[in-house]
């Protein structure tokens, strides 16, 4: 029943319709396909799980059935025993040769977290927390192997929700600690009681948000090869950040950073999962060392369920105070956030609650805001950054808020928001909880949003509808994302994670080019935009630019991909070092041609007049004169065809980019099940490189959103097991479940750089599940019920529907 | 308690054309056999559990998933995975439409995209955008949010019928 009709598919807009601003050169701009798409398309692809070194041994992990207890014996003799097993190491053996980590960050106050070690020496402290490991000559053997470890424990209490890890007589998560909070926060601006006790009206709302993992097709993976010989350490490693492991690996196992290599070749997804630290891979390293031969390690999905870091799981309870007009004056949020048994290494399990109590609010102005976080340890697996850290709780609490009071006001959503929002025309200005923002275009893409979605349209057929029982819902959410990260995020705290990044590139004998950069590729297309900025800014056709990403060993130091930060940090990179290398280029040529640098330009691979654009000579031709004949250019000649640049942000601490979401849903009242209709977004994230993969990046986020809304939680009993830690199991969004998605773009660049762009990859995530529990809720009004958490699964809505 | 090494037994199939005889454990999965032994690691392993449809391949024309069916199981039957369909032009409009539309990002799941898609186009119609998602409920991807594929599958269907016409 209710299946769409047939205006539910209007023509779908291309990705190129959207309105770009003018690039230069022909590249930047363009929605031009990725070059190395097509490598995987032949089925080309090498990920660390296809590869295989000579010797290579295979790891495979004892894994804890508890979720709290102690280690009280460890029997190994069978495993020793058994077929093609080379070794089986315990927390002991690998306690020898890499120190503890913590992952706190000095900037966060009074933030505490227990040691880690790769394998546990006494107390495991989650369900599925790996204990011994076996290696072997395959996994099978390793598998088989491990099944004959006998571990005994001892039970002991487990923390496995919020309300039994806050009681005041709860045991601790670690010895010492004098409760089991791991951070506290709390954000203050303005008089937050005057205003509520002066408000004409005050909403409110206690929500709460299911934890979630990242679920990447190709679960991690990594071979680490160390050579004792030289003591040189090699790791194939499906991650994000390879000079952050490098870094990790050296100083965990006492190697010179030097010779150590991470190696980031094809990565299967990672969307924040595959840059924390996780046991089994520090073991590993630890495991080769033992060996001396490569050993691999790919978790398996069961393993992912339990291991992978988990995200969001918070409860907050908020408020809002508006005036009789319908404008916002306060909001007062606290959000409890229950993360695992310590916080995760390096980034800390405490930046996405955080994000979430500085982030609500932020798209409205404010007279007074109050923000209290409490990060509360539990047994169960450990959580960290995921895709769009905080963002989506943020964004849920501040826009369910506002749909409240447009209900108690009598106003439509798309009103109350263009009360509230801030104006196009305020910037620069900050948010309440101390946000600088240097321009943000929530009114322009409130109004586009509008007319993308035919609002009014959608509006006179669901009143249509609502007369035949079909409950059609329409939500809205705005948000605001974090992008191009400065020190401030990490540096400042003692982390040593990069935020600037670095390019060489080079002009090679037969003219053209090699770009290598820290920045990193998951498949967002990093190497496309790079190679696009390369070939406009240094001027050559993109097809002769090789970029090169993913290895420590062959591209300058840099922080890599997260945090939206590719683009507008590892794209302004790359453009002044292809500017540098371009004036080089040029002194070349006027040497060659007794011409002066500024009266030529290089264009397409050509270099031409500055003025007219007659061709003068080719870049190959620049080539070969300065690698082969260098005797024929004029004495003191300096041809350095090869530059090298670091960038790191230095203006504003976060290029903040806005946007909307619309979401159209139908709900069938009777079974709680939802028909996703139509998603639409409005997004400005600054310069557009490549609107073809900015939209892709922003529709794989969208879903993702969509997952978190309807689909995905991580279900745990009182006793912290996982109860749906398989793909069977634990539901993600599939193609049959997801909608066509709509987008528009408004482009604000930032003048903190030359290239202007910002980040994307949050943009579809933060604010999808917001806008997808506003429609439900719009649906379910004329019944009279609301729902406060996600996912809504049909269970819940018909909960709220007061079915049972 | 002890496990015993698994026994080898014979295996005879026919591989992206070339007839492959091996000895192998009668636990290996097809997907496993794939990948490790014979090194075509285009076929992908995601879930193990027929979840994810990452390690579709075709079973005598059918797309099966390799990590549900066991190598021995494969004894006699023609299995095709995406590096023999590229390597005989089979997937070339595929290719085309999913490189122009964007319908990948980072590839781990476009095998096994590719292997569903072939066989949804093999019936020789233009199906519309419910059946092709409906056609990928077995197929995850966690980058594209999927309206991409679909978008791909939709215009190399559409090529392909055009070649027929025209």
């Amino acid at each position: 029943m209710n299946a769409p009709l047939a205006f539910d598919r209007p023509g779908r807009p291309s990705p190129e319709g959207a309105e770009h601003a003018p690039a230069s050169g022909r590249h930047v701009g363009a929605p031009l396909p990725r070059p190395n798409a097509k490598r995987l398309l032949a089925g080309r692809g090498a990920y660390v799980s296809d590869l295989k070194l000579p010797r290579m041994l295979h790891a495979a992990f004892v894994r804890a059935p508890f979720a709290h207890a102690r280690i009280v014996r460890i029997g190994l003799d069978a495993a020793r025993a058994a077929p093609g097993v080379v070794l089986v190491a315990t927390g002991e053996d690998l306690a020898k040769l890499c120190t503890p980590w913590v992952g706190t960050l000095d900037h966060f106050k009074g933030m505490k977290s227990a040691p880690q070690l790769p394998l546990p020496l006494e107390r495991v402290t989650w369900s599925g927390q790996a204990v011994v490991a076996v290696v072997a000559e395959s996994r099978a053997a390793a598998e088989d192997a491990a099944e004959l470890v006998e571990v005994g424990y001892e039970e002991l209490p487990v923390l496995a929700d919020l309300d039994t890890a806050l009681a005041p007589d709860a045991p601790r998560i670690a010895p010492g600690f004098a409760d089991n909070i791991c951070f506290r926060s709390v954000v203050e601006t303005g008089e937050v009681d005057d205003a509520f006790a002066a408000a004409a009206h005050v909403v409110e709302a206690d929500m709460a948000f299911g934890r979630h993992t990242g679920v990447t097709l190709e679960p991690r993976a990594l071979i680490a090869d160390f050579d004792a010989s030289e003591r040189r350490l090699t790791v194939h490693h499906a991650t994000q950040t390879p000079f952050q492991f490098q870094d990790l690996y050296a100083r965990h196992y006492g190697l010179p950073e030097a010779r150590v290599r991470v190696v980031a070749p094809d990565v299967g997804g990672s969307f924040g999962i595959k840059l924390h630290v996780y046991h089994e891979d520090m073991a590993v390293i630890g495991l080769s060392m033992l060996a001396g031969r490569p050993v691999k390690y790919v978790a398996d999905r069961l393993e992912a369920f339990v291991s992978d870091i988990h995200a969001r799981d918070h409860r907050v309870r908020a408020r809002a105070a508006l005036d009789a007009n319908g404008r916002l004056i306060a909001i007062a949020a606290e959000d409890e956030t229950a993360i695992g048994p310590f916080s995760t290494y390096p980034r800390t399990s405490a930046v996405e609650g955080n994000q979430v109590i500085r982030l609500i609010g932020a798209p409205y102005r404010l007279d007074a805001y109050r923000g209290d976080l409490k990060v509360v340890f539990q047994n169960k697996t450990q959580t960290s950054q995921y895709r769009a850290v905080g963002h989506p709780i943020a964004c849920a609490v501040t826009e369910h808020l506002m749909d409240r009071a447009a209900a108690r006001l009598g106003l439509d959503p798309f009103d109350i928001r263009a009360r509230n929002l801030i104006p196009d025309d305020a910037y620069p200005c900050a948010s309440a909880t101390g946000y600088r923002f240097e321009k943000l275009s929530h009114e322009a893409c409130l109004a586009r949003l509008k007319g993308l979605m035919d609002y009014d349209r959608l509006r006179a057929e669901q009143a249509e509808l609502r007369a035949r029982g079909v409950h059609r819902g329409i939500g809205i959410a705005a948000f605001v994302e974090i992008t191009n990260p400065t020190p401030a995020f990490y540096g400042v705290g003692g982390a040593r994670i990069s935020a600037q990044d670095g390019a060489v590139i080079a002009i090679t004998p037969s003219g053209e080019v090699r770009c290598t950069i820290s920045v990193t590729e998951q498949g967002q297309g990093t190497e496309a935009i790079i190679g696009q900025i390369v070939a406009d800014y240094l001027g050559v056709p993109q097809e002769v630019v090789r970029v090169i990403t993913g290895d420590t060993e062959t591209t300058p130091h840099g922080g890599a991909t997260w945090a939206c930060r590719g683009a507008g940090i590892g794209g302004e990179t790359a453009l002044q070092a292809a500017k540098k290398l371009k004036a080089n280029v040029l002194k070349v040529a006027a040497a060659i041609l007794q011409a002066q640098p500024g009266d030529l330009d290089l264009v397409d691979g050509q270099v031409v007049a500055a003025s007219g654009g007659a061709a003068r000579l080719s870049l190959a031709e620049v080539a070969r004169i300065a690698f082969f004949r260098s005797d024929t250019l004029p004495p003191g000649t300096d041809a350095q065809l090869t530059v090298a640049h670091h960038f790191a942000p230095s203006g504003y601490p976060f290029a903040f980019t806005n946007g909307i979401h619309g979401c159209h849903v139908e709900v069938d009242a009777e079974t709680g099940l939802v028909k996703i209709l139509r998603h639409f977004v409005v997004e400005d994230c600054g310069r557009i490189i490549n609107p073809l993969l900015v939209d892709e990046q922003v529709r794989g986020g969208v879903v993702q959103g969509l997952g978190a809304a309807f689909f995905e939680e991580c279900r745990y009993d009182g006793n912290g097991q996982l109860l749906n830690g398989s793909l069977a199991d634990y539901l993600v969004p599939m193609a049959c479940e997801m909608p066509d998605i709509a987008i528009a773009h408004m482009e604000t660049p930032t003048k903190d750089t030359e290239l202007g762009a910002k980040g994307c990859g949050e943009a579809g995530t933060a604010a999808a599940s917001a806008a997808a529990l506003n429609a439900v809720n719009d649906a379910l009004a004329p019944l009279g019920a609301v729902l406060t958490q996600i996912p809504m699964t049909p269970a819940r809505i018909l909960t709220a529907l007061g079915a049972f | 308690m002890t496990v015993p090494a698994p026994g080898l037994v014979p295996l005879t199939l026919t591989v992206n054309g070339d007839e492959v005889a091996r000895m192998v454990p009668p636990r290996t999965t097809l997907a496993d056999f794939l990948r490790a032994e014979l090194e075509l690691t285009a076929t992908h392993v995601g879930c193990e559990m027929g979840a994810c449809g990452a390690c579709l391949v075709l079973l005598d024309g059918v797309p099966v998933h390799a990590c549900l069916v066991f190598a021995v199981q494969a004894e006699g039957q023609k299995v095709e995975t995406v590096e023999g369909l590229v390597a005989r032009g089979a997937l070339a409009r595929l290719q085309a439409a999913f490189h122009e539309r964007n319908a990948l990002q980072c590839g781990f799941c476009t095998p096994g995209m590719l292997v569903n898609a072939y066989a949804l186009l093999e019936r020789g119609d233009v199906p519309d955008r419910e059946e092709i998602r409906d056609a990928l409920s077995g197929n995850y991807c966690r980058c594209t949010g999927y309206e991409a594929i679909v978008d791909a599958i939709e215009t190399a269907a559409r090529a392909a019928q055009e070649e027929s016409v025209g």
